[in-house]
């Protein structure tokens, strides 16, 4: 188990959260199962019962309960974590939406799975994209290691600026996949976490608050703009407690991550599991001489437009892979990418951006797709007016 | 037993709920809140689901309330006071030095947590998060301000509204009149998850609803209490609330009763039982009833489904309570 004295264990996505929630301990969890995170929940009702957590749990009846209760939970002062997937975020959307209007920094991770209908137990991003607009924290996460690692530093940032936040992982592919995983040691994740002061806890019996209160015409808009200017910071905080995690870690935490892009004159954007076979196709085209890298998003939200322009703006072309659609209009991180360098070109030319979606419930992405992707930047063959749709029998 | 002395002493001197509210003249829930607040004793978290209450309680910036109080969606009062009540449970078990100011203070104080829904939000759109508390035993006190419809958004049908009742949404026409099935029977659906207490109230009778508001925070677990809370969208005058309901139980329309540890009780039982139609005369919303013979059937339906209720609810006594 230890090599160089590290503590490295064979663990899957769920099982690397579970670790997460362990070391952060926190005071309520609220769990409903939900294929593929069900697994994170068991890991942490066993860690439970053998005493390595004095979480309270409650097991709810469903989701909208189980956000119900880490809402209630969280305002009443302590850290409160649940963790879902699909239908069970689309079920919880409506608190999932209020919890950010209460400023509590409730953190949830997100196994990536297809919505219904059809039914579909397999991965995409559709779940997690529709709530992009709530005003959650959104990061996503390639492997398993970063998915232990982004929850900890979401905990951090949640509670430093008060939004809440969700780590993204992908369904089976992630949640269910061994790989070596260190963890690192409680004391020394216990130090970073620190002691949890909330700000204004509902349970303070000698300053009575009003959580949730009626705002109409006169103050509602006031209400969301603090929350416009409040995830401001976000960005800069990421950056700030990511040193400080590294600290730790040694690992590094950016935006994004940039692979072989500054030279690169075609540049793919995938996010989470995907870039790690877009990796190897980067590889090898290298080897053939072909200028092309890959970006990984991994905090979506808020999208640092500016950062990752200024990663990519070099380039002739980008692609932008989105695991999730929005019919009758781009797909998100193509939208987001088409914003970015539209908002800080400055005048210079600007590479064009063309728009794939894949992947949707779990098709298997080959390195033979993303080759015919770089292909198709590479020899002018795009349409940056249409969306391409890889793997699907059209 | 409190006299109404003292309890007019009690509501009077609390400030957990604050008068002069935005809510309709008239009104029945002030009442029923502040004699809950008024058993809960000092420490005390409210819940409170989307409804008339929580709307016209908190007009930021004001509030009525003087005690911790959330409100998250509508139908989720529970499920959030369960996450509440698992925090102070967390926070009960931590060492005092590893906790926060307020965590220091909070431990080894007994707080009750009581949660306050419509009917809409507790019939209806709340009932399987309040079943879902329900069943995990969790400590804590639901009380339903039942006026037989969405009120908050102008009277739309629930599964609360009385028979023949004419809602927005069920509207009294020539074909339809009104609401056309019976009430739902919340009790006995929080019965079925073998809770120590439930109880059913009205507006009118305060002592009896302090005394079953007391009962119901003394036990460990979870209670319910269904309060009649008249409404003006009854069609009734503002000033009529307190007779309205007083007529609610002499017809035994509306019975006062609890459940406790099993064991029914009805606590009032009129000297003479008055006719259903003595409870839905005054009222607009059942006036069509009135106007012909198929609006006279669903009165007799009524008036069978009361008396089979009543008839019920005492044979449930007797055998309850048998040696």
């Amino acid at each position: 188990m230890a090599k160089n004295n590290k503590n490295i264990l064979p663990l899957t996505g769920s099982q690397a959260v579970a670790e997460a929630m362990r070391q952060i301990n926190p005071g309520v969890v609220a769990m409903y199962p939900i294929t593929p995170q069900t697994p994170i929940v068991e890991t942490f009702a066993k860690y439970h019962s053998d005493g390595l957590v004095d979480t309270e749990i409650i097991r709810v009846e469903s989701e909208h309960s189980a956000m119900s209760a880490v809402l209630g939970a969280s305002a009443s002062g302590v850290r409160s974590m649940t963790a879902t997937s699909s239908n069970g975020l689309e079920l919880m959307h409506e608190v999932v939406a209020a919890t950010p209007g209460m400023r509590l920094p409730v953190v949830m991770p997100v196994v990536n799975r297809a919505v219904s209908s059809p039914i579909n137990i397999h991965c995409d991003h559709s779940d997690s994209m529709a709530c992009r607009d709530l005003g959650w924290i959104q990061i996503f996460s390639e492997t398993a290691q970063e998915a232990y690692e982004n929850t900890l530093l979401a905990l951090r940032l949640s509670e430093k600026c008060l939004f809440p936040s969700m780590v993204m992982q992908d369904g089976f592919i992630t949640s269910h996949s061994v790989e070596n995983v260190e963890i690192f040691s409680d004391s020394k994740i216990r130090k970073f976490i620190g002691k949890y002061t909330p700000k204004n806890p509902l349970l303070n019996l000698d300053k009575p608050l009003t959580y949730g209160p009626l705002e109409l015409t006169d103050y509602y808009f006031e209400t969301k703009f603090q929350e416009a200017e409040g995830f401001e910071c976000i960005i800069d905080e990421y950056t700030k407690i990511g040193k400080e995690l590294s600290e730790v870690t040694g690992n590094n935490y950016p935006l994004f991550e940039g692979y072989k892009i500054k030279d690169a004159e075609a540049i793919l954007i995938v996010l989470s599991s995907s870039a790690g076979t877009a990796k190897e196709v980067v590889e090898k085209y290298r080897k053939e001489g072909k200028k092309v890298g890959i970006l990984k998003p991994k905090l979506f939200r808020p999208f640092p437009y500016k950062e990752i322009y200024k990663a990519i703006s070099h380039a002739k072309v980008i692609g932008v892979m989105d695991r999730s659609m929005s019919r009758g209009a781009f797909p998100p991180l193509a939208s987001d990418i088409k914003i970015a360098i539209n908002t800080h070109k400055e005048g210079k030319k600007i590479p064009d951006v063309a728009s794939y979606v894949f992947g949707l419930g779990g098709r298997d992405l080959f390195k033979k797709d993303i080759e015919s992707i770089f292909d198709s930047l590479l020899n002018n063959k795009y349409n940056i007016t249409k969306i391409d749709y890889i793997g699907v029998r059209k | 037993m409190i006299t109404p002395k003292e309890l007019a002493k009690k509501i009077q001197k609390q400030e957990a709920f604050a008068s002069g509210g935005r809510w309709c003249a008239g009104c029945a829930f002030p009442m029923i809140v502040r004699t809950i607040l008024a058993a809960a004793g000092e420490n005390v978290v409210v819940s409170n689901a989307t409804g008339c209450l929580e709307v016209t309680s908190t007009i930021y910036p004001y509030t009525s309330w003087g005690v911790p109080w959330i409100h998250n969606t509508f139908e989720n009062a529970a499920a959030t006071l369960s996450g509440a009540e698992a925090a102070y449970d967390f926070i009960q078990k931590q060492d005092e030095k590893n906790l926060p100011k307020f965590g220091k203070e909070l431990k080894n104080k007994k707080v009750k947590f009581v949660a306050f829904g419509g009917d809409g939000g507790t019939y209806d759109i709340g009932l399987q998060s309040l079943s879902g508390a329900l069943e995990r035993g969790d400590d804590f006190v639901y009380v339903c301000y039942d006026n037989g419809a969405y009120m908050n958004t102008g009277n739309q049908r629930s599964s609360a509204s009385p028979l023949g009742s004419s809602t927005t949404t069920a509207p009294a026409g020539k074909e339809h009149l009104g609401k056309e099935e019976l009430r739902k029977d919340l009790l006995k659906i929080a019965l079925a998850h073998n809770i120590p207490y439930v109880a059913q109230g009205a507006v009118h009778d305060l002592i009896d609803l302090y005394n079953k508001a007391e009962k119901a925070f003394s036990k460990k677990g979870p209670a319910v209490i269904d309060v009649l809370s008249p409404c003006v969208n009854w069609k009734i005058a503002p000033g009529t609330t307190m007779e309205i309901s007083r007529i609610a139980a002499n017809t035994c329309f509306w019975p006062l009763y609890e459940v406790d540890e099993g064991k029914y009780k009805i606590t009032y039982k009129p000297s003479k039982k008055l006719k259903v139609e003595e409870f839905l005369k005054p009222q607009g919303r059942f006036k069509h009833l009135f106007k012909n013979a198929k609006g006279k059937k669903i009165i007799e339906k009524t008036q069978k489904e009361v008396d089979r209720r009543w008839e019920e609810l005492q044979e449930l006594e007797i055998f309850t309570n048998r040696k």
